[in-house]
């Protein structure tokens, strides 16, 4: 039987699969559908100091292989979100990755120092790449120096490891990697979703309410794995990997890749029991493929 | 409960004008509970189109494991759904939502609906009779090739119906022929555009009323947030139409 266990700052994980943030909710609705301990992790949804109501309707487009999304980090708050959605997951054996997002540093800072405190929180993932709110997300994932000390700043008041989650809207990506690691960043998720947009052919005007979206699905797993391919040589940082992931051999590519782990989005929309799936099939794979655990695939393409 | 199935298609046929009426068993049929639920269907095994499409539910059969839905082939999405042919399976994911709810009426219901919208009604209609609580149907639609199910709900109840271009029936909206009838009834259900949904909620502002939304959807279950509404329940929270609705008081929604 092949070893899917995967050891990460803060996460033993069983097995390296677990939803994505802002495709899993909390938990609540995938968990009329399967048993949430079969998972590797949950990222949760996006947690910011206030409630967020988002952005207006419609949210979503589909596009060739893919979609565009502008939800604008709707969520309950930070204190709706330790007190009950936290406490709810507890009742699986499921470590929760908490996504921190916020207007301004302070903003980060006080999710991350909460947030890291709830009992079944392993990990925190900063999020500095969402491209769908005016303020915070995405202006501080794409300057290094702002980038460094935001991860600086939440590694001083977190109870657990910090990864930071890195946009694909830049030129140069492995900056933004170094720079996170300088800041004392533990481990790297990515990538976030691609600013895109999609028009009404008949009325020139585009499809989602706030003009741009971000673009997940199949369509975006090249550019994910090639982000993942380049940063992983440039750090010594873990890298959770996602973009575009719906089948196991999606996942054996993030591996190959450099990923240590993999998140799956969008796909969990196209199929909701995708995760337990690709858990299902992922021994029978790595065996055909000649590989005893997971951990042997990591990094793969570099060593031949 | 929820369940994911590849149900066998039993009939498709064009009813109306690009209006198709699918007929699929299996035992995710014997989960419905409610009218007015709805299916989220992935037309392709490939990944374009992507996300599944949200389709109401017309009539159900729990007997013979089967439900009917009802719609309108205008997109690449639904134009491969109604190539489906008997004998072929689907991808259904279901029921999803909340419905009408049937024992809301008293004696007399009026059920409104336009266009997309009419489907829901029906299933509804059948189970208030059932109940032996009279329905009046008002059913709008764009024109007289749009027209379907006249004859299925004429049997089950006195029905109006108009059209935009006044091809058949009264011409105009349902709210034209809302403001020629009696207002004897205790409750209504409507589904349709959401003008629509306005209009007829303007229009019977003291009676009880159930009114379907429409929404774009990302996962169909409630995870994605992609379908919210704002609500008038509270300045600081928000509905999702595809895990809260899509059916909703009168009241409650804010469009």
């Amino acid at each position: 039987m092949s070893d899917l266990t995967v050891k990460l700052p803060g996460l033993n994980l069983k097995n390296p699969i677990m939803p994505a943030s802002g495709c899993f909710g909390f938990g609540k609705e995938y968990a009329q559908l399967y048993d949430l301990s079969q998972l590797g992790a949950i990222m949760i949804k996006a947690t910011t100091v206030e409630t967020r109501l988002g952005n207006p309707t419609p949210r979503v487009a589909e596009t060739a292989s893919g979609m565009l999304n502008a939800i604008g980090l709707q969520n309950p708050g930070l204190e709706k979100v330790t007190e009950q959605e936290l406490p709810w997951l507890e009742k699986y054996d499921v470590p929760i990755i908490a996504n921190v997002a916020g207007t301004t540093t302070e903003d980060y800072v006080e999710v991350a120092k909460k947030i890291s405190q709830s009992p079944n929180v392993h990990a925190l993932e900063i999020n500095i790449s969402c491209p769908n709110v005016k303020q915070g997300g995405i202006t501080f994932g794409t300057d290094p120096d702002v980038a460094r000390e935001l991860t600086r700043a939440v590694k001083e008041v977190s109870a657990v490891p910090v990864y930071i989650k890195l946009s694909p809207n830049v030129t140069n990506i492995v900056s933004i990697a170094k720079a996170v690691e300088e800041g004392g960043a533990d481990g790297i998720t990515m990538i976030n979703t691609l600013l895109g947009m999609r028009m009404d052919t008949k009325t020139g005007r585009p499809i989602i309410a706030n003009i741009t979206g971000g673009l997940s699905g199949p369509a975006i797993k090249p550019v994910a794995l090639r982000m993942v391919y380049e940063v992983s040589q440039h750090t010594k940082l873990p890298i959770i990997g996602m973009g575009g992931v719906t089948n196991v051999d999606d996942v054996i590519d993030f591996l190959s890749a450099g990923a240590s782990a993999v998140a799956v989005g969008t796909a969990n929309f196209v199929n909701p029991f995708v995760c337990p799936e690709i858990i299902g099939q992922l021994p029978e794979r790595l065996h055909e493929l000649g590989f005893d655990s997971v951990e042997q695939l990591v990094g793969r393409s570099h060593r031949l | 409960m929820i369940k994911q199935e590849r149900m066998q298609v039993i009939n498709q046929q064009e009813i109306a004008h690009c209006i198709f009426e699918l007929t699929v068993q299996g035992a995710l049929a014997n989960e419905m509970a409610e009218p007015g639920q709805f299916v989220h269907i992935r037309v392709a095994d490939s990944f374009e189109p992507l996300l599944r499409r949200p389709i109401s539910v017309a009539s159900i059969d729990l007997e013979a494991s089967q439900f009917t839905m009802i719609y309108r082939a205008e997109g690449r999405g639904t134009g491969l759904l109604a190539e489906k042919k008997p004998g072929d399976t689907i991808d259904v994911l279901g029921p999803l939502g909340h419905g009408f709810p049937v024992e809301e009426a008293e004696k007399k219901a009026y059920l409104i609906g336009g266009g997309i919208g009419v489907p829901p009604l029906y299933e509804l209609a059948k189970q208030l009779n059932a109940c032996g609580i009279e329905t009046v149907h008002i059913l709008g639609f764009e024109s007289k090739q749009a027209v379907f199910y006249e004859d299925k709900f004429r049997k089950l109840g006195e029905t109006h119906i108009a059209t935009v271009d006044g091809s058949h029936g009264t011409q105009g909206f349902v709210t034209h022929i809302l403001n020629e009838l009696p207002t004897d009834f205790d409750t209504y259900y409507s589904c349709g555009p959401t003008p629509m949904l306005e209009a007829v909620q303007w229009a019977y502002p003291q009676k009880k009323g159930f009114l379907s939304y429409e929404q774009r959807m990302g996962c169909g279950i409630g995870a994605c947030f992609a379908c919210v509404c704002r609500t008038t329940k509270s300045e600081t929270d928000y509905i999702k139409v595809c895990s809260d609705g899509p059916v909703f008081p009168a009241g409650v929604v804010i469009s």
